[in-house]
């Protein structure tokens, strides 16, 4: 495993939970010794070779790692330009990098000896993903899920409740997945002692960004090896869609000292300047909410505005505090694909790889489409193909004008 | 000696707990909530709380998120609110304006001149949920140089080794969250706040307030056997809430209503004998 270097890009954050201005612990005072009580867990159990022998196990046997790197052959030839590799999350236990994060935070809920688990899930796919890790330890688990989501999102609602879970819709806001979030900490706020919130993505107050992102993690460090393995280099460009940013991090975070080109696709939606998307980096300005200080889609007096994205798991005003950072010094590009594009990068891929990506990696994918061709034959180009699309076929097929 | 020291001084003469009250700012409308901070202070509030609302106030519950709502599809703003308290000082310059919010609206009006403005209006002091110790030297010295407290929040999982680092930078009172909950649902008992507040004595020289899940002329009369002042909130908000009328107004009868359960709270706070101040202070 490849270390951080003098000056490394992979020491952040800081004692305070700082990447340059960004992430913090902007929490309510009730929460605050809370935080820091899980700050000492994690630093604890980062350092103690049994809990990293625990996570690899679960990753092994129950996630199904390492997931493979596939060569997308056919892709390649119809684009006509640089190699495109898939890292290949989708092949996890639950259908995406979601689950990899659950088992980290369950595992150190476990150490704590939390009793009760809490998450807010916009999708599904995370509170699917944390219901599955709860029925494995056998925790009582309540999954905080926006009205509107829980109504255009019922077969994942039912997975939950098959897992045990309990799926409380919230009606608060607009309920949605930032509202989710806001009912969830009121929850943990209310039930401090017992219970452990396992927060979805690299955001969030200190150490949630840094936690969930060396949990992630995993998906990088075996990417790199399988890439020098396969290539016997390291590729030109990883390319990662960005919600929260969780998947993005983890492929990225242990080659942010290589020299990699990367680039965080955000969610257009209905165009950067129809008011309707998801991208924060791109359309936002940095603010605080939820807990770290990070760029968010807000109005002028900084009320949080809704964001908008044909996939749920984009679909959120804020990102995680790392990629603010990353945005700000110019390590990665960040840049925005339409609902539209996603869409057909969608088809393509079912046609092309046989793969039925999720509508997340379909933004991914959507970019690399545009490059691969300027690119030469020599290049290579990683993907991470984060999720599967089965949860997506309704929306797709919604959007196709098609009947199922 | 600015207003909210010289209300708790002016308070341990008389030998009784002050009651803050809470006002949403433009909820559901400006006018209604200016009738409301001139009609608390003529009704016997000591404080009283402006609330800046906020698309999403995580440590409130389900009365001042909705208060919340109402207020920013009324045109609420950093800017109105500053507004509300010039208007309000006009005719009132002694009783002390508490602003309490979110982060994100300040920092998006700027914290330098927030806090410039604040003063400039008339603001004594202010309360920033989700700023805690560990993050609010981004605001201290703006507010330290307009001289306006920044009063801290504890709470019950506020530990006694933690309870100094809280402290340490706190100015005009000491806001105790008498429950782990948000805002408006449980409420702490007396023996709960027996045992919590001279816990907070022992740590600090500060008048001590509690609030969040305070309702009731008795609970509030609880509250000032211990503290030095009690905050209502919720209550208020749920009186007027449940009367608006089908267009989300507040008639004067409703805001007349209101303001008796203010008369109500202020004449508990006169009721109880101090016996705190002289076997705690």
């Amino acid at each position: 495993m490849n270390k951080p270097i003098p000056n490394s890009l992979r020491n952040l954050p800081d004692e305070r939970g700082r990447f340059g201005e960004f992430g913090g612990r902007f929490v309510a005072e009730t929460l605050m010794p809370l935080i820091l009580e899980l700050e000492a867990a994690y630093e604890t159990a980062k350092g103690d070779p049994a809990f990293q022998a625990e996570f690899d196990y679960y990753m092994k046997h129950y996630v199904g790692r390492p997931s493979p790197m596939w060569f997308a052959e056919r892709l390649t030839k119809k684009l006509g330009g640089a190699k495109i590799y898939f890292k290949r999350d989708e092949l996890n236990h639950t259908g995406a990098h979601k689950i990899n994060n659950c088992i980290g935070q369950i595992l150190l809920a476990k150490r704590m000896g939390k009793t009760r688990i809490i998450a807010e899930t916009g999708a599904g796919q995370h509170g699917v993903a944390t219901a599955t890790v709860a029925a494995l330890f056998g925790l009582p688990c309540v999954i905080y899920m926006g009205a509107v989501d829980v109504e255009r999102q019922q077969p994942n609602v039912f997975r939950m409740k098959l897992l045990g879970a309990e799926v409380r819709p919230v009606t608060s806001g607009a309920a949605t997945l930032k509202d989710a979030m806001n009912d969830a900490l009121r929850d943990w706020v209310a039930n401090v002692r017992d219970t452990f919130y396992i927060i979805g993505t690299a955001a969030g107050p200190h150490p949630y960004p840094a936690m969930v992102r060396d949990f992630q993690s995993v998906i990088g460090v075996e990417a790199r090896a399988q890439m020098l393995e396969a290539e016997g280099r390291l590729p030109d460009v990883a390319v990662a869609a960005i919600g929260g940013g969780s998947n993005a991090i983890g492929l990225f975070h242990p080659m942010l000292d290589d020299d990699v080109r990367m680039i965080g696709v955000e969610a257009a939606g209905r165009g950067l300047d129809s008011g309707e998307h998801a991208a924060s980096l791109s359309r936002g300005r940095p603010g605080v909410l939820h807990g770290n200080k990070t760029y968010l889609l807000q109005d002028a007096d900084g009320q949080i505005l809704e964001a908008h994205s044909i996939s749920a798991g984009l679909d959120y005003p804020g990102v995680g505090p790392e990629h603010s950072y990353l945005h700000d010094i110019g390590r990665v590009e960040y840049v925005a694909v339409t609902d539209d594009e996603a869409l057909a990068a969608f088809q393509l891929c079912c046609a092309t790889e046989g793969i039925i990506p999720a509508l997340e990696p379909a933004h991914a994918l959507a970019y690399v489409a545009k490059i691969a061709p300027e690119m030469a034959a020599d290049q290579i180009i990683l993907m991470n193909l984060c999720g599967r699309g089965d949860k997506d076929i309704f929306t797709v097929a919604k959007h196709l004008g098609e009947r199922l | 000696m600015n207003r909210i020291a010289a209300t708790f001084a002016r308070l341990k003469a008389e030998g009784r707990a002050g009651l803050i009250t809470f006002v949403e700012a433009f909820d559901p409308d400006r006018a209604t909530s200016a009738a409301l901070l001139a009609g608390m202070a003529a009704r016997g509030a000591d404080i009283i709380e402006i609330g800046m609302p906020f698309s999403d106030p995580m440590a409130d519950g389900p009365t001042i998120q909705l208060a919340g709502r109402r207020a920013l599809h009324a045109g609420a703003t950093v800017a109105g609110t500053l507004d509300l308290v010039r208007e309000f000082r006009a005719g009132n310059d002694t009783l002390p304006l508490v602003l309490m919010g979110y982060l994100n609206p300040i920092l998006s009006y700027g914290i330098e001149r927030f806090a410039a403005d604040a003063a400039r209006f008339g603001v004594d002091g202010v309360i920033v949920v989700d700023l805690p110790t560990e993050e609010s030297d981004m605001m201290l010295p703006s507010l330290r140089a307009n001289r306006i407290d920044l009063i801290r929040l504890v709470a019950p999982t506020t530990s006694d080794e933690r309870l100094p680092v809280v402290l340490k930078e706190s100015s005009g009172f000491v806001y105790y969250v008498s429950i782990t909950g948000i805002t408006g649902t449980r409420t702490a008992s007396a023996d709960d706040l027996a045992r919590d507040i001279p816990r907070l004595r022992r740590a600090t020289d500060l008048p001590i307030a509690v609030g969040f899940g305070v309702r009731t002329p008795e609970q509030a009369a609880i509250v000032a056997q211990y503290a030095d002042a009690a905050v209502v909130a919720s209550a208020l908000i749920d009186r007027m809430a449940a009367g608006l009328d089908g267009n989300g107004h507040a008639s004067p009868a409703l805001i007349g209503q209101v303001l008796d359960d203010v008369s109500a709270l202020a004449a508990a706070m006169r009721l109880e004998p101090r016996v705190a101040y002289a076997s705690l202070a």
